[in-house]
């Protein structure tokens, strides 16, 4: 009894000793010590490659790691990289799953993209032969970008704010630039 | 005081066993064809909307759930307030509160968007949310109940009874009043945000928990041919009375405390004399049939009758029960939000008017499962367990509930 | 091994690693400084794609009730145009990320119609009450709903005071790239984090302010420089359900 007693006190002393040097250590980098980034990390196994930058994609034409590697470790990244972009804010080609789509499409016979409910989507080959249910696409376009869904509110040039303001010397250098972009 | 003998024993195939079976396995389909129905579909096609959350499912959950924790009272009078006639009941009690937990969470779970993600739902935890408490609570409940029953059916440990039993209590208040702060915590809705709903659930759980058991037990002895004593029928009838009395209570109060602040009148005008459904299931449902016709039932001098009327009044408290819950859950968000205290409000949301919710057939076929599933483990539990006692006639339970009697 | 040395094992390691974390932190603090003191053109928010959020930021609406006529609902457009939801015709189960709202005096017969959308809280209640700790704030002080973790248990739609929650009751397709939404999930406002995180303003800001009524201001509001920071100092400013003491971003004046 005591002897269960001293073990489940240690790994209680570990656990909060580790998650407060963990939390303390978040601070001092400035991350938000939310669990999902400031957890035990993911470590990426050894691979024969070294990781690709983004720059590198379009002249290597190849991927973030080798196949085997992503075949045994798409998820956990997948995983790594969406509480990245969630959490940390950092929207990086290099945590984009819509940038890993923008490449690794099938197109059917008349060109058009091929979506996953289709069993020659590239993710949908696998994942049906292996029965394991995708989740991503619940949510995500699992197409590669369209000028449709990109489209977003364009912004507008400075002194548009400019003129909307309530200041009249501001509204006055508004008009101005107005005029010098025109 | 000598020790009572009790022998208990597995109940067989008895009257209608097959035909319950059969009921309760039609049920059960049906709740597993509506869940998928609704999970390949989306929520559109129940009546759950945008202003209405939750509705019948969640009404059916949480009346499974309140009354898990209620139903182990009668073990909890056996081993921890040492009620003798009690006693040869605590191992039913025991599993009946597993088997009702356990139908509330099916429907709970199954309800869910995205019930797919169940595993995440019991691994990630934001403790700061009385909802991920409950979840704990729940799966605890599993276990220390399980626990409870393994010393009261193991041989020897018989030491442990009592403190298992307690830690039994403990764990149930608990777990009701986190329940009930589901709802009490919610300071947005004018219909919530009231520390009153935790013991107005303690006090549901009793009412609803002993009904429950009292029909589950006198249906299985008299199916089984081992009939429950009409003395303690009474007795455990009277109980519920008294529960079902402290709920009417707490209702009293918390309607009281807000009819009296003009901040809540436009909610309880709305929920009490508004009319609509609420009004009607506030008051023929909970206060009449939940509530006084009950309450008249068991405590009307009785001397030499059946204990049919505790059946009967065991049934519309049950109803009532339901009527409650409907109220508290459904009216709660039908209630508009007052963003902006006596203005009037309109936009394209349904912004500042009543919310319609209209049940549809899957709602209530998937809280229907959920009471046949929490059946259907009774009836195996009793088949592979030693639960009931041979013999609960008011001699066996309890000699000096027979002497009564006469 | 014993429980001991593998806890001291374990210690040691831990410490080692807060030294690491706390000598490289202390290294890119005082870097960092230097770095900031660079000015930045309002948002404020040029840092670089890499750079993750920064907290010391509070991102906030004011949203002036004056120049908001009754008869335009451009925020709303943008915003269905920017994160691809739209009004189906089914009001009770169509979701609705920002809407008009119209408040009517009884007495006076005096109206406003405003828009209204996810208040950002700095102590929001769907966060609170959210079982998985998917409604989360991020540390620039945005309220968001992380799909990958939420069940859909809508309990953060019954804790929200300002009914900014929908659910999604229909399965989707074609989504925006920038703004994944699924069924059975539960979605708000986002401020437009993908804009907001690239230096833009959020959608219903931009339109507002480029159809020329400027009703919306977007800015942070730990900055005493902006221009959301300036008019909060200078005209009376107004947080809706106030009472509930939960420090919104977003606030209306002249409401």
């Amino acid at each position: 009894m005591f002897a269960i007693m001293k073990r489940v006190l240690s790994v209680v002393l570990f656990a909060s000793v580790f998650s407060l040097a963990n939390a303390a250590g978040a601070q001092e980098k400035n991350t938000p010590a939310h669990p999902r980034v400031s957890g035990p990390q993911f470590t990426l196994p050894e691979s024969t490659d070294k990781c690709v930058h983004d720059s590198d994609y379009a002249k290597t034409g190849k991927c973030v790691r080798d196949t085997e590697f992503m075949r045994r470790n798409h998820m956990n990244l997948l995983k790594h990289k969406r509480d990245i972009t969630m959490y940390k804010g950092i929207r990086s080609k290099h945590n984009s799953l819509q940038n890993c789509i923008n490449c690794h499409v099938t197109k059917d016979d008349a060109g058009k993209a091929i979506k996953v409910s289709n069993s020659k989507h590239f993710c949908a080959s696998c994942h049906e032969y292996v029965a394991v249910k995708l989740d991503c696409f619940e949510c995500h376009r699992s197409t590669p970008d369209t000028p449709a869904s990109t489209a977003s509110i364009p912004k507008i040039p400075a002194h548009a704010n400019l003129l909307a303001s309530n200041s009249s010397e501001v509204k006055a250098m508004g008009t101005f630039l107005k005029g010098v972009a025109q | 005081m000598a020790k009572q003998r009790i022998t208990y024993s597995q109940i067989g195939t008895g009257t209608g066993f097959y035909s319950v079976l059969a009921l309760l396995g039609a049920f059960i389909a049906a709740g597993a064809a509506a869940f998928l129905y609704v999970e390949h579909h989306g929520h559109i096609v129940t009546g759950m909307t945008n202003q209405i959350v939750w509705g019948i499912p969640h009404v059916f959950a949480i009346f499974l759930i309140v009354a898990a924790s209620g139903a182990l009272n009668v073990a909890s009078i056996g081993s921890v307030f040492n009620k003798t006639a009690y006693k040869p009941l605590s191992r039913m009690s025991g599993v009946l509160a597993m088997a009702l937990l356990a139908g509330g969470l099916a429907v709970l779970l199954l309800d869910l968007g995205r019930p797919d993600r169940m595993i995440v739902a019991i691994t990630t935890y934001n403790f700061k949310s009385i909802f991920a408490w409950n979840i704990i609570l729940y799966s605890g409940f599993m276990a220390i109940v399980g626990a409870y029953l393994y010393v009261q059916m193991a041989k020897g440990l018989d030491k442990y009874k009592k403190p298992m039993g307690i830690a039994a209590f403990i764990w149930r208040l608990a777990l009701t009043t986190g329940t009930g702060s589901i709802f009490g915590w919610l300071v947005a809705r004018q219909g919530y945000d009231a520390a009153i709903m935790a013991p107005l659930f303690i006090a549901m759980s009793l009412s609803f928990g002993m009904a429950c058991f009292i029909l589950v037990v006198k249906y299985t002895g008299k199916a089984t041919e081992r009939p429950l004593g009409t003395q303690m029928t009474w007795r455990m009838g009277r109980l519920m009375g008294v529960m079902a009395a402290a709920v009417l209570y707490f209702t009293t109060v918390r309607h009281l405390g807000n009819l009296y602040a003009a901040e809540h009148a436009d909610v309880e005008q709305f929920i009490l004399f508004g009319g609509n459904v609420y009004s009607k299931l506030f008051w023929i449902g909970q206060v009449l049939i939940g509530g006084i016709v009950p309450l008249a039932l068991v405590f009307t001098p009785h001397r030499g009758e059946s204990s049919s009327r505790v059946t009967l009044a065991a049934l519309l408290i049950i109803l009532g029960g339901f009527a409650q819950l409907y109220v508290i859950i459904v009216g709660g968000q039908a209630f508009p939000l007052i963003m902006f205290p006596g203005m009037e409000v309109s936009s394209s949301f349904q912004d500042g008017v009543v919310g319609t919710y209209v049940p549809s057939l899957p709602e209530f076929a998937l809280g229907l499962g959920g009471v046949a599933i929490a059946m259907l483990i009774t009836v195996f539990a009793t088949m592979t367990f030693k639960l009931l006692p041979k013999d609960i006639s008011d001699a066996a339970l309890d000699p000096h509930l027979a002497a009564k009697a006469k | 091994m014993s429980d001991v040395s593998l806890k001291e094992a374990y210690i040691d390691k831990t410490r080692r690693d807060f030294l690491k974390k706390a000598g490289a932190g202390v290294t890119t603090l005082a870097l960092a400084s230097g770095v900031t003191l660079m000015a930045y053109p309002e948002p404020a928010l040029a840092r670089k794609q890499e750079e993750m959020v920064d907290p010391s930021q509070r991102w906030g609406l004011l949203i002036d009730v004056n120049k908001c006529t009754e008869d335009c609902d451009a925020c709303v457009t943008a915003c269905s145009v920017e994160n691809g939801w739209k009004l189906d015709g089914n009001p009770a189960v169509d979701a609705q990320w920002i809407r008009k709202l119209k408040i009517k005096n009884p007495r006076s017969g005096h109206e406003q119609t405003f828009p209204v959308m996810c208040q950002h809280c700095a102590k929001p209640p769907c966060v609170d009450v959210c079982p998985t700790g998917a409604s989360f704030k991020r540390a620039d002080g945005i309220v968001l709903v992380d799909k990958h973790i939420c069940i859909g248990c809508r309990y953060c739609m019954m804790a929200c005071p300002y009914k900014a929650r929908s659910f999604v009751h229909e399965p989707l397709e074609e989504q925006k790239s920038h703004a994944p939404r699924g069924k059975g999930t539960v979605e708000s406002c986002t401020l437009c984090v993908h804009r907001v995180d690239r230096g833009d303003k959020p959608a219903c800001v931009e339109k507002c302010a480029s159809d020329g009524h400027g009703a919306l201001i977007f800015g942070d509001l730990n900055d005493d420089n902006s221009e959301i920071s300036k008019r909060i100092a200078t005209y009376a400013t107004k947080q809706i359900r106030a009472d509930l003491g939960l420090d919104t971003g977003v606030r209306y004046q002249n409401l």
